[in-house]
């Protein structure tokens, strides 16, 4: 598993800039100088609700993601937390 | 670049299978800022050396940054030429940022001074790319001139002392250097640089040194395993896709993104399909046109085509086309090859039976569009093939047979 805790608060990093795309999304890290690439327009809603949401559970459930899918859903959050793209934020 | 890709879904379309048809914007793209350049390097891929006074305004230059801006490009390679000799390049490069649009810069550190190195590590936004073609002052100077070296480590040591963390060396590997890529690499460590290699094309006057300077067979395994053993840590901006057919695919795309995910802007503003292919069969338009540089992007007829899926030809009973793709298409158009045949550094062994048909003279093999060199540039050795003029026809020129004697051939009537 990913260790992805989804009932912690979440922000992207302040230097990551995304970009939608008919197919998903490309995320830039500034920082690290890394692209990134998601291929499900709902982690993109995910994403965008993450800084306001409390948890990355509840931005989950906003962005239409099943009960089924959470687990993959976390391990791709898990994936963005060690490309830095994502990082945790004190509620 | 580096590229991941979380999933969050079953497996199923690669990444590379999505960027085949294109982007509506360039993930990044090249953007030569002028053809000035203080060196003369015998390989240089925009044949750079004098200023073209067609060259972009001040004014013009940030249009397009605003452009790049709406169009949400991450970021630009600029290069030229080098591109801190325009005297607006501090703002340029400021304004960039300050519009969300990150910087990458190529120089060969003449303009590097403390000073500039402070403020280069002051901004989040910027990168900087220093280029050095030997790991020795003597390698390097033999490509890139007298002092090159020396202005290059000095260029280093200022950005180091800067506090720039995690600036690129840059190396173009050639058949001199490739014994030296360990060197290349303790130097990068002993700066706080990382290490960039990419790939050698006969593209602008590399055209003329590329049989001479190109890694040998034995040469291209030796780097292919060498960036196998040091994986992403050291950055080759997915220029030896090539070498995946040795098996391994190396980190990165493996695609060739010309007009896909990457082009280039020119100093007058021409947009090629990719910094290696400044040729007219490469042009889709310049950001001077009505619909600007998204409109060239967007709309080129020529971008589109290169958007479709490409056929194999002669690679396609290969089993390797899927790892290599067919390699470089700038690399096989200088070369001469087919476009739809092998890379002519095809690892396969299967450009080289192509290679050896070339006449001697070279004759009927593309020459680049352009040649900005010095004239006062030190002569080249070999046979200099005769070069017919052309000039691109256009509402202002038209077409003009090169035999045509009338004394008026040419000339526009308004």
């Amino acid at each position: 598993m990913s260790g992805f805790d989804l009932d912690r608060a979440w922000d992207l990093h302040p230097q990551v800039s995304v970009r939608p795309e008919p197919f998903g999304a490309l995320l830039y890290h500034f920082g690290t100088r890394k692209l990134s690439f998601l291929k499900d327009r709902r982690l993109l809603e995910v994403l965008r609700s993450l800084g306001d949401a409390p948890t990355a559970r509840a931005a989950c459930a906003e962005a239409g993601v099943p009960a089924s899918e959470l687990d993959a859903f976390g391990a791709a959050l898990g994936a963005l937390v060690r490309s830095s793209m994502i990082v945790e934020r004190t509620p | 670049m580096t590229v991941t890709a979380p999933r969050a879904t079953a497996p199923g379309t690669r990444l590379v299978d999505l960027f085949e048809y294109g982007l509506d914007s360039p993930i990044c793209l090249t953007w030569e800022l002028t053809y000035a350049c203080n060196l003369s390097c015998d390989h240089c891929l925009s044949s750079s050396g004098r200023r073209d006074p067609r060259e972009l305004s001040t004014a013009e230059a940030k249009a397009v940054i605003d452009e790049l801006e709406a169009m949400q490009v991450f970021y630009v390679n600029i290069g030229g030429g080098e591109p801190t000799v325009r005297p607006d390049f501090w703002e340029l490069l400021d304004y960039a940022t300050a519009h969300h649009v990150g910087v990458k810069f190529s120089t060969n550190g003449v303009k590097i001074t403390p000073e500039a190195a402070r403020r280069l590590a002051a901004n989040d936004y910027v990168d900087v790319q220093i280029s050095l073609d030997g790991a020795t002052a003597e390698v390097n100077d033999a490509l890139r001139g007298r002092g090159s070296y020396a202005t290059a480590l000095r260029a280093m040591a200022n950005l180091r002392d800067a506090g720039m963390k995690n600036f690129k060396l840059s190396v173009v590997c050639t058949r001199h250097n490739i014994p030296q890529m360990d060197a290349f690499k303790a130097l990068a460590d002993e700066y706080g640089a990382q290490l960039r290699l990419t790939r050698l094309r006969p593209s602008g006057r590399g055209a003329d040194v590329w049989d001479e300077l190109h890694p040998t067979s034995g040469q291209q395994r030796e780097l292919y395993d060498w960036l196998v053993a040091h994986g992403d840590r050291v950055l080759t901006g997915d220029s030896f896709f090539h070498l995946s057919a040795y098996g391994k695919s190396l980190p990165g795309l493996n695609l060739c993104g010309a007009g896909r995910v990457v082009c280039l802007i020119d100093p007058i503003g021409d947009v090629y399909a990719c910094p290696f292919a400044i040729h007219e069969e490469f042009l889709a338009g310049n950001v001077r046109d009505s619909g600007g540089f998204a409109g060239v992007w967007r709309e080129s007829e020529l971008f589109r085509r290169l958007r479709e899926p490409q056929h194999g030809g002669a690679c396609t009973s290969c089993g390797f086309y899927d790892s290599c793709k067919g390699g470089c298409m700038a690399a096989k158009f200088f070369t001469g090859l087919p476009l739809d045949g092998p890379d002519p550094e095809c690892v396969q062994g299967h450009g080289e039976a192509l290679l050896a048909k070339r006449p001697a003279d070279r004759a009927g093999i593309p020459k680049p569009s352009a040649d900005h060199s010095h004239r006062t540039a030190p002569a080249r050795r070999g046979p200099v093939p005769v070069q017919l003029l052309t000039r691109r026809p256009g509402p202002e020129r038209p077409p003009v047979s090169e035999c045509a004697e009338d004394p008026l051939a040419g000339l526009r009537v308004p």
